[in-house]
């Protein structure tokens, strides 16, 4: 399964050492290029795209990160001065912050309670596919409606969650203007969007524990907890792993969200690193600069990745 | 390094997907499944923790399809109730009179499905070739194609803007179909997996028979997909159908709006006409959802299959 294993065994027997090579017959040859133009043909849609829709602009995107340029006029090279003011600027500042403070709320709140729920939804027999629905509804629905569903529920004129809130005598924050309560508010959002997706993955990961296993603990007597923590979490840590590190992305990108909810005005408190993207780019024109961030947002998200890759050989078991 | 890693991860995720297929398709048979074997009193705790928690999570909707039927003095009631005492349809009127609803649906039908077909044709054909050919820099340009998922889409969107104005398809639906559909690295990933899982035997027995690439390609490898075409064509579809960051950057126009768009736009015309904005909201989720009902199970398990998010 590991391409660069594939790759070094694979180049060697086809291409060969030099002398090898000589001694190809005119007809492999004439094979070779045949499969070279077949597969260059079967492959030609997808290499349009992958080269003018993503390589082409990736490199784009690296010398706009140098430029000055509002799309129109010249562009200049300004040297490191983009990548300088990124990291000078205040309000960006703050918007790395809460970008990572969402991130802190939502993980946690999606992987675990993820987990909780569908190793509930496992025991739940036959009717689980009942529930799933219920949890999984949230995921089809697009984040602007479930932004608009959710900017009425959290508005405190009319929330019936404040009018509860007030009975029991809590406090009924202005959820999204708050600057307090903005972020978290909007984690929360996020979890409950996205819950179902979790659940279905854990549910998939959950099937494929082996029955054997966990009927040969109950027989020498383990616990329900000791079955969970010795059989079934570590069976499922490549499943945790992929969530993880998929979550993390998605969770550093989270945009929808806060446009709705905000347009173009967005409390400093409220605003991440992708909504600036937007504003800088597609409202400011100012391209140079916003390609800037999002070549450190990369950066970030490659390191963040990264960490999780080196730290899974503590804790992430394959079977094979 | 990494996309071996990232490759390793998806392969777990997709084989445990596998043995869920298996498992479930065994339980239907009988009695030896644990969890179907009927009722038991000992389950009741756990069952009414899980019936709270999903009204919990579906009240949300409830409560916008009723809002969306309520007069506007009913929304400010204190304290809130769920039920309208005085139905109207008054809030679907202004939404559906305020904002071009009935093209939103139509484009965004058309450019889902557009971007779906594409996408399922042009990845398994570059899934043949990386699983079936060999071809010179295979493994090379296979890597590279794992690697672009980890660009994360703000990095690229600015070139693409400007790309797609150099095309002067900014504001046209070009803009949102094309890119999408020539270029998903998971579905190329994907769909190879599954290529590489069809008995190599039935093409050389078409090879035989005398059939060309092209027609081993069309009759014997895209027949076979059918499994990972539906869960790929059900995540491409359902991630189009709800895109809001393309279409706002791309479109400028209300007749080329989808109808995540449409949405925001009827907000910021209405943003203090609740019912109405309700009745928008319910009108965009609506038609998901009541497919989603009616489709759970080939969704739920098309969208775990396939694995991803973005």
């Amino acid at each position: 399964m590991a391409t660069t294993v594939e790759s070094s065994t694979g180049a060697r027997s086809s291409a060969g050492t030099p002398a090898e090579l000589q001694r190809v017959s005119p007809n492999m040859r004439k094979k070779r290029r045949a499969d070279n133009l077949w597969a260059l043909a079967f492959l030609s849609p997808q290499l349009v795209g992958l080269i003018a829709f993503m390589l082409g602009p990736l490199v784009f995107a690296i010398i706009l990160g140098f430029s000055s340029w509002d799309g129109f006029g010249s562009r200049t090279f300004v040297g490191f001065d983009n990548f300088i003011g990124v990291l000078k600027d205040p309000q960006l500042r703050q918007s790395w912050i809460n970008t990572a403070w969402f991130t802190v709320l939502q993980l946690p709140g999606l992987m675990i309670t993820g987990f909780l729920f569908a190793f509930l939804l496992q025991k739940a027999g036959r009717v689980k596919s009942v529930y799933r629905v219920f949890f999984f509804a949230p995921q089809v629905t697009s984040s602007i409606a479930v932004a608009a569903i959710w900017l009425w529920l959290l508005n405190p004129e009319i929330s019936p969650l404040n009018t509860f809130l007030a009975k029991i005598g809590l406090p009924t924050p202005d959820w999204l203007q708050d600057t307090r309560t903005a972020i978290p508010a909007i984690a929360f959002v996020s979890v409950w969007q996205a819950l179902g997706y979790m659940i279905v993955m854990y549910m998939a990961g959950l099937e494929s524990v082996p029955k054997a296993l966990l009927e040969a603990a109950d027989i020498d007597g383990a616990s329900e907890f000791q079955k969970l923590r010795k059989i079934t979490l570590p069976l499922l840590s490549p499943t945790i792993l992929f969530l993880s590190i998929t979550s993390i992305i998605g969770s550093f990108q989270v945009f929808d969200y806060i446009f709705f909810f905000y347009d173009t005005t967005a409390p400093s408190n409220a605003r991440t690193i992708v909504y600036e993207i937007v504003n800088i780019a597609f409202r400011e024109f100012r391209f140079g600069f916003a390609s800037a961030i999002a070549i450190y947002l990369f950066i970030v998200l490659l390191i963040v990745t990264g960490l999780q890759l080196l730290a899974q050989k503590r804790w992430v078991h394959y079977t094979e | 390094m990494t996309t071996t890693r990232a490759e390793l991860a998806i392969d777990a995720v997709q084989e445990t997907e596998a043995a869920e297929h298996k498992a479930s398709r065994t339980s239907k048979g009988g009695p030896s499944d644990s969890g179907g074997r009927g009722f038991r009193p000992s389950k009741i705790p756990l069952h009414i923790l899980l019936i709270v928690f999903a009204v919990l999570m579906f009240i949300p909707f409830m409560w916008m399809v009723f809002s969306a039927f309520k007069p506007l003095d009913e929304i400010f009631l204190r304290p809130p109730v769920l039920l309208p005492k005085a139905w109207t349809i008054d809030g679907f009127r202004t939404a559906w009179e305020g904002a071009p609803f009935a093209t939103a649906y139509f484009n965004s039908f058309y450019i889902s499905a557009s971007v779906t077909i594409i996408t399922l044709l042009t990845c398994s054909m570059a899934a043949y070739a990386f699983a079936r050919i060999r071809f010179t820099g295979s493994n090379a340009l296979f890597g590279v194609f794992l690697a672009t998922m980890m660009v994360p889409f703000q990095l690229t969107i600015i070139p693409l803007y400007i790309i797609l104005g150099k095309l002067q398809w900014i504001d046209t639906h070009l803009a949102l179909i094309v890119p999408a559909g020539l270029f998903n690295a998971f579905g190329v990933f994907l769909m190879r997996q599954y290529v590489r899982g069809i008995p190599i035997e039935l093409e050389e027995a078409a090879a035989i028979d005398g059939a060309g690439r092209i027609r081993t390609f069309t009759t014997v490898i895209l027949p076979l997909l059918k499994t990972p075409m539906t869960a790929l064509g059900i995540f491409v579809f359902l991630g189009q159908w709800n895109d809001f960051f393309r279409p706002l950057i791309f479109l400028n126009s209300e007749d080329k709006f989808t109808i995540p768009m449409v949405v925001n736009y009827f907000k910021g015309a209405y943003s203090s006409d609740w019912t109405s904005l309700m009745a928008a909201t319910t009108m965009a989720a609506l038609p998901m959802l009541i497919i989603f009902i009616i489709a759970q199970k080939q969704i739920v398990e098309g969208i775990a299959l396939s694995g991803s998010k973005t």
